[in-house]
């Protein structure tokens, strides 16, 4: 009863979706703006009826209504109401449900306020965005569906999973469900999926204002580039902390010691990353002064595409990878779409180049505008790398017939000295003025800064005797700390000098120019998270040794002693094997860990959870491995030492207080404006933004 | 044979054996040996994981197997040739990088050599097209003097 | 309101030359674009197309645990039962007495059994033969080229081919009595005239 009133909202929501893009296209062209307001309303309204959709499907997961076929495939009775509840994403049908009703949702929030400026470009931005959440709707209705039953045909051994009873078949209902898998059962899934959707549906915003303004030509002025900043930012932030809770959540579960792997699917999401962080710096430079129009667009349009890509890769088994769904229909649909919006998007660019002509004004080669054409380089030279190593195996097959895998050794190898260079021109661009900076200030500029993290370098180098390698990474690390803390200080003593004392200041300084100093901080978490890959990638030490009971392995100045074992019954109908270590620090007792392995009975499956001790300098990281029996006798036990990774998860926090800074409304107050012959142009209101 | 000396034959076999047990379990390798050889290679059978952190029996095997061959005195390149030779190319974690698989390597060169010559050329046409430009190609003209313009932009700066 | 389709703006004197190089750079971009596509289109068709189950049986050498090798082409005239297998397959366990048994059975009538090994350990192999008394033919499918060929998407898969060297289908998962039975019976009972 229940899911037959959620596949009628499912339904209702998804010919909203279709009336919406349809009716907007033909309002934009007429002219006639009874038609979008008619559009606007369906999308607000396909949101609650998508909701109603998602809260049964949430229900059913709940209660475990075992006649629909997705509680039976992500849900079961030994699962707690936590993991019940975020089964919803735990499956093919519920997560693309999922990832509509947040498209939904972004636009009816974009769409939410009554358009003042910008009424131009409503039209065909409900088209775009609708087009895609209607896409995403579609999918659901008529491909995977979260309330197909599971149906039985007499005489066989046959099951059938349909929304509709099928000729001859009965309904079939068993006790109980398979239940999430192992591996998805763990806090992070509150985590990683939402807000991993959040910004694939976020970035679709700035994509579809970035198309309505081509197609009405508005592309002229710069105007969709201010409308949709927030939300790129919004969009930005939930990408960004997904990649860093997934990253976390890998860390926790998977019992590999590391948490990036450069998986296809991890790397589907960074893509769709790297050139929306270009976006975000290209259309600052659009704003600014006019320039790279054409450039923001691109990427833009490469970023909805890449996003929409990584979707398909992980839904459709194209490329192998751990991560994936079980194989679907999905394939051809999705790749019928991306083909389709993907060129459609540069054609109609190519059309409307004319649109797009930059005020092409470079006056010195040393500015902020080469840093920023730099940056862009760097970024979409990652992207191509991290894409290349990606689709290489498809294409290795393809043209010699042998599969091969690109792991992460190639991967560090290839992006390690772009992200590198990336890293630096992040601490100096901000040194750099717009127009022309005199090469005498910058080097002043940055004079301390580099003695200050040469010298640091020099001496953790010696006290430490590491990798050389690593001697180049934390000089990196140390010199574009300091050039941003600088930038702060500079910031604070010129107000200091007013008489204000060095806190108000500091509060002063962020308030008046939200966006360049939350943008520091942004860098600063961004320097954090860095410095948690290159722990792993450089200075990462493991060993393995089986103990008996008593015995100790050592690891560095780390001592591991094997203390007891226990096995007991978990949660949710998984086997619990324990071990209690002790673990000593130069001889000292430091804390009892305790790794696991859980064995997931019905679905016959091992997963290793592993003993974390963390400290801002390393981590140590134990793993009761199982490569031979565990008992008294003996245990397997892997020990990593992680350094710099509690650096990475504190980076997280800081790009979020960043990102919050930056994005802060500016509300009523006067803003300065940048002077500069030709580009000034009277804001209207004084809010401004 | 004589009873001692039946005896004494047996205690020297049952010491030989003894002492090669002993120099064997000093030179059996380790985990850690294993592991150095299992993080290059993948899971031939598990989708994409490395075979140094699989689960499954099927790697357990392999990764007993390396450290059999490794105790009869195997070098790292005769294991991980033996690995390419019996499962396929796909074993490796780095691709080999010869032939085809040569590309993965010199592609992101030719990428970004290209990246930045079309950089260079994008701020060099600026530049020119800078100094061309009509001054009068303006959408609106502030009516304060250069000067004070000037001024104003130094002392901004040095606010900021 | 602006057209949906606009001619090119003016272009401005000294940009002159820009359509040509923006000409080739267009065609380089779109190209790009669509080799993309055509290579992820490639991918989804093979992802899924199943196993080769019709048409000429795929050739191929293969060198068993004894040293003996045999080349599928040359059993030409005769039943031939590929089956798939490793040692950590559980499913393969079930059904290898069951094997065993009916290759004994229909061993005189010509039938010829070869067990492809996939990505195994020769010694759990081993064990494994030894285990279930296996007398037919089984080598390793060395650099998993024949599962390859064959599309074999996970073990146990046993593939039927004719006398006359062609495909007459797949068994996906463990065969249980009579399945197999029945299936010798009827590609030996083929006549070609």
């Amino acid at each position: 009863m229940l899911a037959d009133i959620g596949l009628m909202a499912l339904v209702v929501g998804f010919i909203l979706a279709v009336y919406a893009t349809a009716v907007s296209a033909w309002g934009g062209w007429r002219q006639e703006w009874r038609w979008v307001e008619s559009a606007r309303r369906a999308t607000l309204l396909t949101v609650p009826f998508l909701t109603i959709s998602v809260v049964i499907v949430t229900y059913s997961l709940f209660v475990m209504d075992f006649s629909l076929a997705y509680v039976v495939d992500v849900s079961s009775q030994a699962m707690s109401p936590f993991l019940r509840l975020t089964a919803l994403w735990g499956g093919q049908s519920g997560s693309v449900l999922f990832w509509a009703w947040l498209m939904s949702g972004f636009v009816a929030a974009v769409l939410w306020r009554k358009w003042d400026r910008d009424r131009d470009l409503m039209p065909y931005f409900i088209t775009v965005a609708m087009l895609t959440t209607a896409f995403f709707t579609g999918i659901v209705v008529f491909i995977t569906n979260p309330f197909a039953r599971l149906w039985h045909i007499p005489g066989t051994t046959e099951l059938i999973t349909a929304v509709f009873q099928p000729t001859g078949a009965v309904p079939y209902i068993p006790q109980d469900g398979q239940g999430l898998n192992p591996l998805l059962r763990h806090f992070g899934m509150i985590g990683h999926p939402p807000t991993t959707y959040l910004g694939f549906t976020g970035f679709v915003i700035p994509y579809a204002f970035a198309i309505s303004a081509l197609l009405t030509g508005k592309s002229r002025s710069d105007e969709w580039i201010r409308t949709s900043r927030r939300w790129t930012l919004v969009a930005w932030i939930f990408l960004s902390i997904g990649l860093v809770l997934g990253g976390r959540w890998a860390y926790d579960v998977l019992g590999w010691g590391g948490f990036w792997a450069w998986d296809p699917v991890e790397n589907a999401m960074l893509m769709p990353w790297l050139t929306g962080t270009a976006f975000l710096h290209s259309v600052m430079m659009t704003e600014k002064r006019g320039m790279l129009k054409v450039w923001s667009v691109s990427l833009i349009i490469l970023t909805y595409s890449l996003s929409l890509f990584g979707t398909f890769i992980t839904r459709t088994g194209v490329i192998s990878s751990v991560h994936s769904f079980s194989k679907s229909a999905l394939g051809p649909v999705f790749f019928v779409f991306i083909g389709i919006t993907f060129v459609a998007s540069l054609w109609l660019l190519f059309k409307r180049l004319d649109t797009l002509k930059s005020e092409h004004e470079l006056e010195s080669f040393l500015s902020r505008e080469s840093a920023f054409v730099l940056q862009n380089v760097l970024f979409l030279a990652i992207t191509f790398v991290v894409f290349l190593g990606t689709v290489f195996p498809l294409l290795s097959e393809l043209v010699t017939g042998t599969k091969i895998t690109v792991g992460p050794p190639y991967f560090q190898k290839a992006t390690g000295p772009l992200f590198a260079a990336l890293v630096l021109l992040m601490g100096l661009a901000p040194l750099f003025a717009w127009r022309k900076q005199a090469a005498s200030r910058l080097g002043r500029a940055a004079l301390a800064p580099l003695v200050g993290s040469v010298v640091w370098a020099g001496i953790w180098g010696y006290t430490h005797r590491m990798h050389p390698a690593s001697y180049f990474a934390l000089w990196l690390v140390a010199f574009v700390v300091m050039l941003i803390l600088f930038e702060f200080i500079k910031g604070i003593q010129a107000r200091m000098k007013r008489g204000e004392n060095p806190l108000i200041a500091l509060a002063h300084l962020m308030g008046r120019n939200r966006r360049r100093y939350g943008g520091y901080i942004i860098h600063l978490g961004v320097v954090m998270i860095g410095l948690g890959f290159i722990g792993d990638a450089y200075f990462q030490q493991e060993t393995q040794v089986a103990l008996a009971q008593g015995e100790s392995l050592t690891l560095g100045a780390y001592s591991l002693r094997f203390d007891n074992l226990e096995m007991y019954p978990g949660s949710d109908g998984r086997e619990v094997l324990e071990a209690t270590t002790s673990l000593f620090k130069n001889g000292e007792f430091v804390r009892t860990l305790k790794p696991r392995r859980d064995f997931f009975v019905v679905q016959q499956q091992p997963m290793t959870i592993p003993a974390v001790y963390p400290t801002p300098a390393e981590d140590v990281y134990v793993l009761l491995v199982g490569w031979e029996e565990i008992g008294f006798g003996a245990s397997t036990f892997r020990m990593f030492l992680n350094p710099l990774i509690s650096w990475t998860w504190t980076g997280g926090f800081v790009l979020i207080l960043g990102t919050l800074i930056a994005a802060w409304p500016e509300g009523r107050k006067k803003r300065a404006y940048a002077l500069a012959p030709g580009r000034l142009q009277p804001q209207p209101g004084l809010g401004g933004d | 044979m004589n009873k001692p000396r039946l005896l004494l034959a047996l205690l020297a076999m049952v010491a030989s054996l003894y002492t090669v047990s002993l120099v064997q379990a000093q030179n059996y390798p380790t985990d850690d040996e294993v592991n150095a050889i299992a993080k290059k290679l993948y899971c031939p059978v598990c989708p994409n994981t490395p075979l140094d952190v699989c689960e499954t029996q099927a790697c357990a095997d392999w990764r007993a197997q390396i450290r059999d061959q490794l105790a009869e005195g195997w070098s790292e390149e005769q294991v991980m040739a033996y690995f390419v030779e019996q499962y396929g190319e796909r074993v490796l974690a780095e691709p080999e990088r010869s032939g085809f698989n040569s590309l993965i390597w010199i592609l992101p060169i030719v990428a970004v050599a290209l990246g930045l010559f079309v950089a260079v050329q994008v701020l060099r046409s600026w530049h020119r097209a800078q100094n061309t430009a009509a001054e009068s190609a303006v959408d609106f003209v502030p009516d304060v003097p250069p000067e004070t313009l000037v001024k104003i932009e130094r002392e901004l700066r040095e606010i900021a | 309101m602006a057209d949906l389709v606009t001619k090119p703006g003016e272009l401005a004197g000294q940009e002159a030359d820009v359509p040509n190089r923006f000409r080739l750079s267009t065609l380089v971009i779109f190209g790009f674009v669509f080799g993309l596509l055509a290579l992820l289109g490639w991918g989804l068709v093979q992802v899924n197309s199943g196993q080769v189950d019709s048409g000429m049986a795929p050739d191929f050498t293969i060198t068993s645990f004894e040293g003996e090798t045999i080349t599928l082409s040359d059993l030409r005239g005769q039943v031939v039962i590929i089956n798939f297998w490793a040692s950590w397959c559980p499913p393969c366990r079930e059904e290898a007495p069951y094997l065993e048994a009916t290759w004994r059975k229909y061993q005189e009538q010509g039938v010829v059994f070869i067990g492809v090994d996939y990505v195994d350990t020769e010694k759990e192999a081993l064990a494994y033969i030894e285990e279930f008394d296996i007398t037919y033919f089984n080598g390793p499918d060395l650099g998993t080229r024949i599962s390859h060929d064959y599309r074999m998407d996970g073990v146990p898969e046993t593939y039927y081919v004719a006398k006359n060297g062609e495909l007459r289908g797949v068994k996906i998962g463990p065969l249980a009595p009579p399945e197999l039975d029945e299936k010798i019976e009827e590609l030996l009972a083929e006549q070609y005239p």
